[in-house]
């Protein structure tokens, strides 16, 4: 056991912050922090680096009480949002400071650096200021820094914040990498629900201070614990409807709801991919007219418009999307494979159900 | 009715849920803080220490010197402080202070204005050079300053004998002292206003343009609010050092009892006289500018933040 | 635009010129002579001494002060932050007659100062202490900013690398603020230089002893020795203008680091 939080909770000033947050990483794992802005994640960090102090509970490092060890002791590696490095120093500096404190001997921290520097693809920059980097150089440095006394975990805040796209998608997929390499436990924070499903082993999900859920990708996208976390991962149609002789009805839309008294309000949701689409009106039962397409890349976003005017999300292939002759404006007919009932009057989110049998669609893209 | 989500909405019902628990829980919190300090801050012993060593240095270097001023002033009691006002000198003294300063403030804010426009707006060559000029009363002692206007002036001076031939006194007369005062003073309006014109750029300007507005108009209506309290700002230093001025008008002034004394010049004259309490009686008054001074500018910065803080929640 | 130059010509330069036509009338050496007096020199002595020491105890203090009224939270300290600017607008002739006032045998200060043999009036001291009253805006006002603006996460990610808070402050606070400290010492310097109002109270202005260089330019006036002063004065400007040229360099310095 790496890290363990037992019932912590945080209150600045009288307002909580954090509520009784209870979970624990192993060793070796890369976590998420994952939650809406201002939901507790990164208070939750910075009382696992010793940066805050829980106001009640116990905060545990590999089996030790951590509550009265200073952040100077804890000997944790934490990389901030806006990377603070410090400005006077040079690159070898920055990644230095932490060695010297630990008094490591010159030759030592000589070849620790070189080790880094290489690892980091920093090469050659050992004499620039933070000034002269780009933002991935910066982000990169400040990793280095962090990781140069060999800390026992390695603590991210929105490690990807501050680098535009491009850069953002190389720094993922290197964190990973170096995830593997090196095998240091570490938990980075993020709002970015694609970045925690498409980099980490398990995602923390953190609201209104709350523990909301904690899993493996797979498992908080396809079994989410509740209403907030099915519509926080990924997107999500959302339907309000109201039960009829068996039938959950909103429009000219219809999802089985046996043993549902009549009048019931049911909210529905679904995955775009759960929307199949064709061009032959016969296909499938329901008719709408697309809309709108939007080009995302390689995926098409699809807003298929009912008579009724009901508006339906789907995704869909470029591949197929011309296959099937597509254009904004034609008729298509449409089905929906799988939904979830989000809520009820008197109960939420109920396991998915299958509308008619298919096999289950394969999570490939982060949709 | 139907409509997808574009976003991962923001739960409310669980952030309420979270309000719920935290009273039970005070008296683990509070012994949790007094155990368990952050590792980034001093501990408490060299914090008040500091504290107290700066509190003790602005006690002695800010406070007890205001203190006694006024202490001093009223030290033979309220009706001598009254009756050493009154003096005719005295009167003298506050009122040609006044004056200079009613003279010398509009003076530099109209420069004032002229200039900072002109380096804010506009690019043009020299436009460093007149930045220095601006800042140059700052850098010269005022007693250099005064000399200036003597060589310039002075029956000695490049056109003392002209003006001696006109029957035109400048040096030892009032019209020096108002030169003095606002070469020292002009300085004040221009730098406050600078930056703040700088900072709001000129797109305001141009879009007032493109809506029609005359050059004129567009002043009046777009650049003046948006730099209102800097300009105040400015204006109350200047008026503070106008009406202070010493060194620059004890040389130009040639010190004529009733005539040419400005107010900090009969402080000192009554302090030579070792009349000291009609010297602080005096010396009050302008304290007591001092601290509106401050009481203003401290305002000011306040109202500007505030309205900062609503334009950034909004 | 027309005005500005006006105005700027009309105040600022032509004085300048009319003394510079004044200096460049003397030959070199009278000017030598005039600007080196025995007692011009012992005036330059207590001015750049006095001067240097009011600055240096304004860089100690200033920096603490700033430091305290930016990092922590007590009782009066929005007070103390506005009263900071006090000796700016503090008319220097009052600032000089209430601290004479204080230091003299019988004054508050004095009466406990004078019996342990600290005089504060009539003394170079004296005008140390007066220098010092009017340079103390400076240092506080130029580091103040700085301070605000240092983001906290430089000194938490110090701090998760298991530096002390004297260490931290040592290697990454100190060379980061240093700068402005002397940027704000060397203001406090150069407006020290050039005081008068305030010093001429506490002085007593005694020749060779306590008397000031713009004091000395005064008195040279008084005897109608124009020559004489304006030879002092040029001393001074010159002098101010080279500080102003160090003070701008000394800026750009301190924004190195920045992007």
């Amino acid at each position: 056991m790496s890290i363990e939080l037992r019932n912590v909770s945080k209150a600045f000033g009288g307002v909580s912050a954090v509520n009784n947050v209870s979970f624990s990483i192993q060793d070796g794992e890369l976590i998420a922090l994952l939650g809406p802005s201002g939901g507790g994640k990164t208070t939750v960090l910075r009382m696992i680096a010793g940066l805050e102090m829980p106001s009640s509970g116990d905060v545990f490092i590999r089996g030790q009480r951590m509550n009265d060890i200073s952040v100077q002791q804890r000997n944790i590696g934490f990389v901030f949002q806006n990377y603070a490095l410090f400005k006077n120093m040079t690159v070898f500096k920055n990644i230095a400071f932490g060695l010297k404190i630990k008094k490591w001997k010159r030759q030592e921290i000589q070849e620790r650096i070189t080790e880094l520097l290489e690892l980091f693809g920093l090469q050659g920059l050992e004499n620039r200021y933070p000034h002269q980097l780009s933002g991935g150089q910066r982000q990169r440095v400040a990793i280095a820094r962090a990781l140069a006394p060999k800390p026992s975990v390695l603590l991210l805040d929105e490690p990807f914040g501050a680098v535009d796209a491009k850069i953002r998608q190389e720094l993922r997929e290197w964190l990973v990498t170096l995830h593997h390499e090196l095998n240091v436990t570490t938990v980075f924070v993020t709002h970015d629900q694609e970045e925690a499903l498409e980099v980490s082993d398990r995602i923390v999900i953190i609201s209104g201070g709350r523990l909301v859920q904690i899993g493996t990708p797979r498992e908080v996208y396809d079994q989410p614990a509740n209403e907030f976390v099915a519509r926080f991962i990924g997107v999500m149609n959302v339907l309000e409807t109201e039960v009829r002789e068996g039938l959950a009805r909103v429009g000219e839309l219809e999802f089985p709801a046996p043993d549902q008294p009549n009048g019931q309000k049911m909210r529905i949701g679904f995955r775009p991919y759960a929307v199949q689409v064709s061009s032959d009106l016969t296909a499938f039962r329901y008719h709408a007219v697309l809309r709108r397409t939007f080009f995302l890349g390689v995926l098409l976003r699809l807003e298929l418009e009912l008579p009724s005017g009901l508006i339906v999300r789907t995704r869909m292939t470029k591949e197929e999307y011309s296959v099937q002759g597509l254009e904004d404006g034609k008729e298509v007919s449409f089905q929906i494979r799988q939904f979830r009932v989000l809520a009820t009057e008197t109960a939420t989110l109920l396991p998915e159900s299958d509308v008619e049998y298919q096999p289950p669609p394969v999570l490939g893209e982060n949709i | 009715m139907a409509t997808p989500p574009p976003d991962p909405p923001h739960s409310d019902s669980l952030t309420s849920k979270a309000e719920s628990a935290p009273t039970l829980q005070r008296n683990r919190r509070d012994s949790a803080n007094e155990k368990s300090r952050r590792g980034t801050e001093e501990s408490p012993l060299v914090k008040w220490v500091l504290i107290s060593v700066a509190m003790g240095f602005s006690i002695i270097f800010l406070f007890v010197p205001l203190v006694n001023v006024f202490a001093q002033a009223l030290a033979k009691g309220f009706a001598y402080y009254w009756n050493s006002l009154g003096h005719p000198d005295s009167w003298a003294a506050i009122r040609l202070t006044l004056l200079v300063a009613v003279i010398s403030v509009p003076l530099n804010v109209v420069f004032g204005l002229a200039a900072a426009w002109a380096i804010a707006k506009f690019e043009f060559r020299g436009k460093s050079l007149l930045i220095t000029l601006i800042d140059l009363p700052f850098s010269v002692s005022p007693v250099v300053a005064g000399l200036m206007f003597v060589v310039l002036f002075g029956l000695q001076g490049f056109f003392g004998g002209w003006l001696r031939d006109h029957d035109i006194k400048i040096i030892f007369a009032v019209p020096g002292i108002v030169l003095a005062t606002t070469f020292v003073t002009f300085p004040f309006v221009a730098r406050e206003l600078i930056p703040v014109m700088q900072s709001t750029g000129s797109e305001q300007e141009q879009a007032a343009l493109t809506l029609g507005a005359s050059g004129w108009q567009t002043f009046w209506h777009v650049t003046l609010p948006s730099v209102k309290w800097g300009l105040v700002y400015g204006i109350i230093l200047c008026n503070a050092r106008a009406m202070g001025e010493f060194g620059a008008v004890s040389v130009v002034s040639g010190h004529i009892t009733g005539l040419t004394d400005t107010m900090p010049l009969r402080i000192e004259k009554l302090y030579n006289e070792y009349n000291a309490p009609a010297a602080f009686a005096l010396a009050s008054l302008l304290a007591l500018l001092a601290l509106l001074t401050l009481a203003l500018k401290t305002f000011l910065e306040w109202k500007q933040k505030r309205q900062h803080d609503r334009a950034q929640n909004h | 635009m027309g005005f500005t130059l006006f105005y700027l010509t009309a105040l600022v330069l032509i004085p300048f010129a009319a003394l510079i036509i004044r200096t460049l009338g003397m030959s070199w050496a009278d000017f030598w002579h005039l600007a080196t007096t025995d007692r011009a020199l012992a005036a330059y002595r207590l001015t750049f001494g006095a001067s240097l020491m009011a600055a240096t105890a304004n860089a100690v203090f200033g920096s603490l002060l700033a430091w305290v009224l930016v990092r922590y939270e007590f009782p009066g300290r929005r007070l103390v932050d506005a009263m900071v600017d006090f000796p700016f607008a503090l008319p220097t002739a009052v600032a000089g007659l209430t601290l004479a006032n204080l230091f003299a045998p019988n004054g508050w200060f004095g009466s406990f100062l004078v019996p342990l043999g600290i005089r504060g009036a009539f003394t170079p001291l004296g005008v140390v202490i007066a220098l010092t009253f009017v340079g103390l805006p400076f240092v506080v006002r130029t580091l103040q900013p700085v301070l605000e603006n240092l983001e906290p996460e430089i000194e938490e990610a110090a701090a998760t690398l298991g530096s002390s808070r004297l260490r931290t402050f040592l290697t990454i606070l100190a060379p980061t603020l240093f700068p402005p400290v002397l940027t704000g010492f060397a203001l406090a310097f150069a407006r020290a230089v050039g005081e008068f109002g305030s010093v001429v109270f506490i002085s007593g202005n005694l020749p060779y002893k306590t008397e000031i260089a713009p004091y000395l330019i005064i008195m040279r006036l008084e005897e109608y020795d124009y020559t004489g002063a304006i030879a002092l004065a040029v001393v001074l400007l010159s002098f101010s203008f080279v500080f102003l040229g160090a003070i701008n360099v000394l800026e750009q310095w301190s924004g190195r680091y920045q992007k």
